[in-house]
């Protein structure tokens, strides 16, 4: 797992999967209907892209494991998405405001890596913008809505911003991977990306009414595989049949 | 039911040249967050080239209870149905 190409399809490909774990659990429990199939969708669509990423992890690696393999059979410790993503749903507020953050930083990430000079990256990434472009769309009209909606829905939405803010700085840490692929033009500094990501946040907030908060003191250590300890719940649920019964099949 | 969202309903086009069929209803909050859904619930197995979402309380409904006066003066009118003509064998559909 030394190939820092590795380091990114995991970090893109563990950010969708674990993400999309998560919004499955709403399945058949959101609010309205409307939002409970809007979910599935999502869902549906970041698992398409975890499954593009771990395949060519999985590829460049050539250790004859697969996309379904680097799902099932590894531990907190081998897994490189961020924090935020790994946060529980806690309610609908909480996890309409997770999606939120992360379509904002998945938006810009994958704008910058469908040019990198590695033909995948920029396949894979281009094909998974198509349905991004709508996530961001979805979740920052809906975020504007509730945060200008009632004092209820407004306070909810703040809240769950406030209790999510430091763990989303998890998306902006940088590595000795990720210089690597910057000098090869293959993807940009994590860290890069905050700027912009922000800018988007504070012209959502005029509309929202929300308060994006101005602490930057981040949750660390994702990028080197240091979860919280959420993570290991996610993983025993997600990954128990194929622990169980190994290689089984629909 | 007061906590409800307004209802709308959702046409959609399956083809060009078709015409926008009525689909089915969902709840939203205004125009946007209608044409949002309506793509979210009824356009998941790729059904659709066009969506237009309507306020249900737009709509006027003939109402039920006058159907006598507004649909019996037809019914005994068959000569308003082209069915008194020998379609050419060349015409293949009408």
């Amino acid at each position: 797992m030394s190939n820092p190409r590795i380091h990114l399809a995991l970090r893109m490909g563990d950010n969708s999967l674990i993400l999309s774990q998560q919004n499955s659990k709403w399945c058949g429990h959101a609010p309205t209907l409307e939002e409970d199939i809007a979910l599935a969708n999502v869902s549906l669509d970041l698992m398409g892209h975890a499954q593009m990423w771990l395949e060519f992890a999985a590829e460049v690696e050539d250790e004859g494991r697969n996309a379904d393999t680097l799902a099932f059979f590894r531990d907190t410790e081998e897994f490189r998405n961020s924090l935020l993503v790994e946060r529980p749903n806690v309610d609908f507020a909480t996890t309409l405001m997770r999606q939120y953050l992360f379509d904002a930083w998945h938006l810009e990430q994958l704008l910058l890596l469908s040019q990198s000079s590695d033909t995948l990256v920029a396949e894979i990434s281009q094909k998974a913008l198509v349905e991004v472009r709508y996530h961001r769309e979805r979740s920052q009209s809906l975020v504007i809505r509730l945060g200008d909606g009632t004092i209820d829905s407004h306070n909810r939405m703040q809240e769950a911003l406030n209790a999510l803010w430091s763990y989303f700085g998890s998306f902006f840490e940088d590595s000795k991977d990720d210089e690597m692929l910057f000098d090869l033009q293959t993807s940009p500094m994590p860290s890069s990306l905050y700027p912009r990501v922000l800018e988007q946040l504070n012209q959502d907030s005029v509309l929202s009414t929300l308060k994006i908060p101005e602490s930057e003191f981040w949750q660390k250590g994702a990028v080197q595989g240091h979860h919280t300890e959420n993570l290991g719940y996610i993983l025993a649920e997600m990954q128990y049949l194929q622990r169980t019964y190994p290689n089984s099949k629909w | 039911m007061a906590n409800e969202l307004p209802l709308w309903e959702v046409f959609i086009r399956g083809q060009h040249g078709t015409a926008h069929r009525h689909v089915g209803s969902l709840h939203a909050t205004d125009a946007e967050m209608a044409m949002n859904n309506a793509r979210d619930v009824y356009t998941r197995r790729n059904e659709g080239l066009s969506i237009w979402v309507v306020p249900s309380s737009e709509i006027v409904a003939s109402i039920p209870s006058k159907k006598g006066p507004l649909f019996d003066p037809s019914k005994d009118k068959i000569y308003r149905h082209p069915s008194f003509y020998n379609i050419p064998v060349e015409v293949k559909k009408i």
